[in-house]
């Protein structure tokens, strides 16, 4: 019988299978990031040429280029993209190549079930963007989906959609079990929860949120479903039903997934920070219990969205204060970064510049954020332009630079070779610059008084809109440089080092560049340098 | 050398940024105060938190910056090892819950403002559909209840760039809400399809307006003038052109035409009762199709299939009067086709059916009388 294991042993592989079955049916967590960066990377870019439909359209008043139906589909799409395809894969891509190296793991403690919660997302995407060719065409309620615009009113393919959603949610919760698992079960003996990287700390809160919140978004459009085809009337008022109801459930859902976009992105600035700014991450418990507190006043503020459904004055206020509380752990994680670079002895690196751009401008969206929470004034601010540059600032130069920061800053231990720094440095300043162009200027019309998700606006809005889309445009064609840098990064380069970064520390720098296709098969005995 | 050229760019680009900001109108890029009370305060608390933020962001990319001009490794400095710091963490944890204490004050005091409904002096029910509003004037006695659509008036060679874009392009419609300055007027705000939000932003003003509740909202607008504003919720296709127009008159020129309004509608209900021609029908009948039906179903009947489906030679179009009247008035449930009526009087009703039947390439010949639409109408309620 040993004779048996023994060969058994001698024949396991110790590298990657060949060919695209290797992509396939891998269960390697480095894999499987890879194939979720790549995954989100391409989502990235179609959700973006949706938005150029949209800014192109919007460049000036009058219709143009497309029929105003076809330009809901472009907004719905735009948002469900980049949400549920962009932002979170990548995030969750991050986590595969990351918390198994940073915690001193193998790989992820469910390798099977992380293959098949990556390869459910290209069918789920392909279904979703399949409904822009159906008859009657794709989704065009937005990507909140409000009752009964999304019933009643709905295209045929809104059955699609509701599919479509299901498997990202199965996705996702799939993900999260996998993250929470690897991170309890997997560290490194000696880690303890306080020792973790803050960039694994975010993650598993973030885990916890999308295992909470998935399942009741999986709710809310069941419900959908049974009241566009079993004749059920969960929404629709005329059969005794609450499409308020609806928002509330959406919204529950809704709120903490911002912050799923967020924390992670959190965690990725708490890592690079320190190492380029040659000094230890300021106030570390403090992070951990801010970014905890934020998660859990996630759960207690939906209907701060909602302000406008006519909410009886308790409610508005009570979900005004509990909002206006989110900002005091922002605030301290916002004060800790600067803690961390006060007296430091930075250097400017692509990803350095990525994550001070992330402080400044998330710290833009989150004064425009406690603007939005204060009723009265939010009376004016609701589904105007100003709450689009409100959550574009956090998700853009938010999540988005964030996703960047981390892929320059790990890149060179991911293909082993260093990116070229003058253009990343480039890309920097376009996306940087392009980003401000496009989104700042929404903040004046809206003010002004230009509602969202409209095709066709008013003559006095038209030149903030013109330069919005000049931004937008160039902030688009700027991610295909980002592209040429990482392809030329993967196919060579000067090679890097294993630390990489001066400054850099967590297991994964005590490692090979590029990191060893199993990295830690033993755990790792030394953990002075576990977290920075 | 090199570094300060790059300021030099810097300063330039920052003028050029200022001087054309302060050639733009303020209200190009600030919120509008408004013409009532409730509106000021909205603005003034607006400009105090917008205050708020730009010293506390001076403060905190103030300090940023200094840190990141002073503390680089390019300038030699040695980085410090500190890491913690409990008096720092506390304080910047006990200021921001002081101003944020500071905010909510006038934040609440605003809001208690808004919802003190109190008794008002004029009911408004404004209902939304797609894509226009519905204004009622609630009187107890119902021969007196004025009720008419406000259709956005913008024709669509202005929106298609065929013809040039006037003044209030979007922002005009065939009949304005009017109503009163200067006394308390109550919003009774409700939808017959989707979800639409009643936005007049001179008013701090937006309510949504859902099917299946009547939300309140009140004003008391102190200036005359011509308030603009439009639907904020997304409610379909044509969510951008449905404008919310409202005139503000003086109470005395409000009662003139208010009498006229409620003339009209005597009139109206008398047109009722008389026997039309097929004549009279299909001219009236034409108008209303385009106004209230070209847009789904097109101006030839041709629809946009599947969702609108098309009236030349529609089973129902060319089958029993009866039938057809029954759609038209009660709509079809599980589709985009709305209930017309309570949109139309039971003339336009009766002129667009006879119309649907004998135009459009359809040629059923027969026709239907506002009498008996009326009559269809009260056995529905």
């Amino acid at each position: 019988m040993s004779a048996v294991i023994e060969e058994y042993h001698h024949d396991h592989q110790h590298g990657p299978d060949k060919g695209i079955l290797r992509w396939v049916l891998t269960t390697n967590h480095k894999d499987i990031g890879t194939l979720y960066l790549w995954f989100s990377f391409l989502m990235f870019l179609l959700g973006g040429s949706l938005a150029f439909v949209i800014r192109a359209e919007l460049f000036q008043p009058g219709l143009q280029i497309v029929d105003p139906g076809f330009f809901n589909q472009m907004t719905t799409m735009h948002g469900l993209i980049m949400v549920f395809g962009a932002v979170m894969p990548a995030m969750v891509g991050l986590a595969n190549w990351l918390v198994p190296m940073m915690i001193g793991a193998p790989d992820m403690a469910l390798p099977r079930m992380n293959n098949f919660s990556f390869w459910i997302l290209p069918f789920a995407f392909s279904m979703l963007v399949s409904t822009l060719f159906m008859e009657g065409g794709g989704p065009n309620f937005g990507w909140t989906f409000y009752v009964p615009l999304s019933t009643t009113y709905g295209p045929p393919s809104t059955t699609f959609f509701i599919f479509a959603i299901h498997l990202m949610g199965v996705s996702s919760i799939m993900g999260a079990i996998n993250i929470i698992a690897t991170i309890l079960n997997m560290r490194a003996p000696g880690m303890t929860l306080m020792k973790m990287p803050l960039f694994v700390w975010t993650w598993l809160i973030t885990a916890y949120l999308l295992i909470a919140v998935m399942p009741v978004l999986a709710g809310a459009v069941t419900m959908m479903l049974m009241d566009i085809h079993f004749g059920t009337a969960f929404f629709d008022a005329a059969g005794g039903g609450d499409p308020v109801l609806f928002q509330h459930i959406f919204w529950f859902f809704g709120h903490p997934e911002v912050y799923i976009m967020i924390l992670p992105a959190f965690g990725v600035v708490s890592q690079i920070i320190p190492t380029f700014a040659r000094k230890q991450l300021f106030g570390y418990d403090s992070m951990v219990y801010a970014t905890a507190s934020i998660a859990f006043l996630s759960f207690i503020v939906w209907a701060h969205h909602m302000f406008t459904v006519g909410m009886p004055i308790a409610g508005e206020l009570y979900f005004m204060y509990a909002t206006m509380l989110i900002a005091v752990p922002t605030g301290v994680k916002v004060f800790n970064w600067l803690a961390t670079m006060w007296q430091g002895a930075m250097t400017f690196e692509t990803p350095m510049l990525f994550a001070i751009a992330f402080v400044i401008l998330f710290t833009i969206g989150g004064f425009s954020g406690l603007m939005v929470a204060l009723v009265p004034a939010d009376f004016q601010y609701h589904d105007s332009y100003f709450v689009v540059a409100h959550f574009h600032y956090v998700l853009v130069p938010g999540s988005v630079f964030s996703i960047m920061a981390a892929a320059y800053y790990w890149l060179p231990k991911w293909t082993g070779n260093m990116y070229d720094e003058t253009l990343g440095k480039l890309h920097f300043w376009l996306s940087f610059i392009g980003v401000n162009v496009a989104f700042f200027p929404q903040h004046f019309v809206g003010l002004a008084g230009m509602p969202r998700r409209i095709p066709d606006y008013a003559l006095q809005f038209a030149d903030y809109n013109m330069i919005s889309t000049v931004g937008a445009f160039l902030f688009g064609f700027s991610q295909l440089l980002f592209l040429f840098i990482v392809i030329k990064c993967i196919r060579g380069g000067e090679k890097a080092s294993d630390r990489v970064w001066e400054g850099a520390h967590g297991l994964e720098w005590t490692i090979p560049s590029p990191a060893p296709y199993h990295s830690f098969n033993t755990p790792p005995r030394d953990l002075s340098d576990a977290h920075s | 050398m090199d570094k300060t050229k790059h300021y030099r760019w810097l300063i330039a680009l920052w003028l050029l940024m200022t001087s054309s900001m302060a050639g733009a109108d303020w209200w190009d890029v600030n919120l509008r105060e408004g013409v009532t009370a409730i509106s000021r305060d909205v603005y003034d608390l607006h400009m105090t938190i917008f205050w708020v933020c730009v010293v506390i962001g001076v403060i905190v990319y103030g300090v940023m910056f200094v840190s990141m001009v002073l503390h680089r490794k390019s300038r030699g400095v040695q980085p410090a090892t500190f890491h913690e710091n409990t008096h720092l963490e506390i304080i910047w944890t006990v200021i921001p819950v002081l101003i944020l204490i500071a905010i909510a004050w006038p934040a609440t005091t605003t809001l208690r403002d808004m919802y003190d409904s109190g008794d008002s002096t004029l009911d408004i029910k404004v209902t939304g559909y797609q894509w226009k509003w519905q204004y009622t004037y609630v009187n107890d006695d119902p021969a007196k209840e004025v009720e008419f659509m406000s259709n956005m008036l913008t024709p669509p060679d202005e929106i298609e760039n065929r013809a040039a874009k006037r003044e209030y392009y979007l922002l005009d419609v065939d009949n304005p809400l009017v109503i009163p300055t200067d006394t308390r007027v109550r919003f009774l705000i409700t939808s017959e399809d989707v979800i639409h939000s009643w936005w007049v932003p001179d008013f701090a003003i937006k309510k949504d307006a859902i099917p299946g509740f009547v939300h309140t909202a009140w004003t008391i607008v102190e200036e005359p003038g011509m308030y603009r504003g439009q639907c904020a919720e997304l409610c379909g296709r044509d969510h951008a052109f449905m404008p919310v127009v409202v005139r503000a008159v003086p109470p005395d020129e409000y009662e003139t035409w208010l009498a006229e309004q409620q003339a009209e509608a005597r009139q109206e209900y008398e047109t009722m009762e008389k026997e039309w021609t097929r004549e009279e029908l299909m001219a009236k009948g034409e108008e209303v199709y385009t106004q209230s039906c070209a847009n789904c179903h097109k101006a030839n009947g041709e629809g946009i299939p599947p969702a609108f489906p098309p009236l030349t030679g529609g089973e129902l179009t060319t089958g029993p009067i009866e039938g057809h009247a029954d759609i038209v008035l009660n709509g079809k449930s599980g589709t985009a086709m709305q209930a017309f009526g309570n949109q139309l009087s039971a003339a336009e009703l009766a002129a667009v059916i006879t119309y649907e039947r004998n135009a459009l390439g359809n040629s059923v010949g027969d026709m239907i009388q506002p009498k008996k639409v009326n009559e269809m109408l009260s056995r529905a309620e």
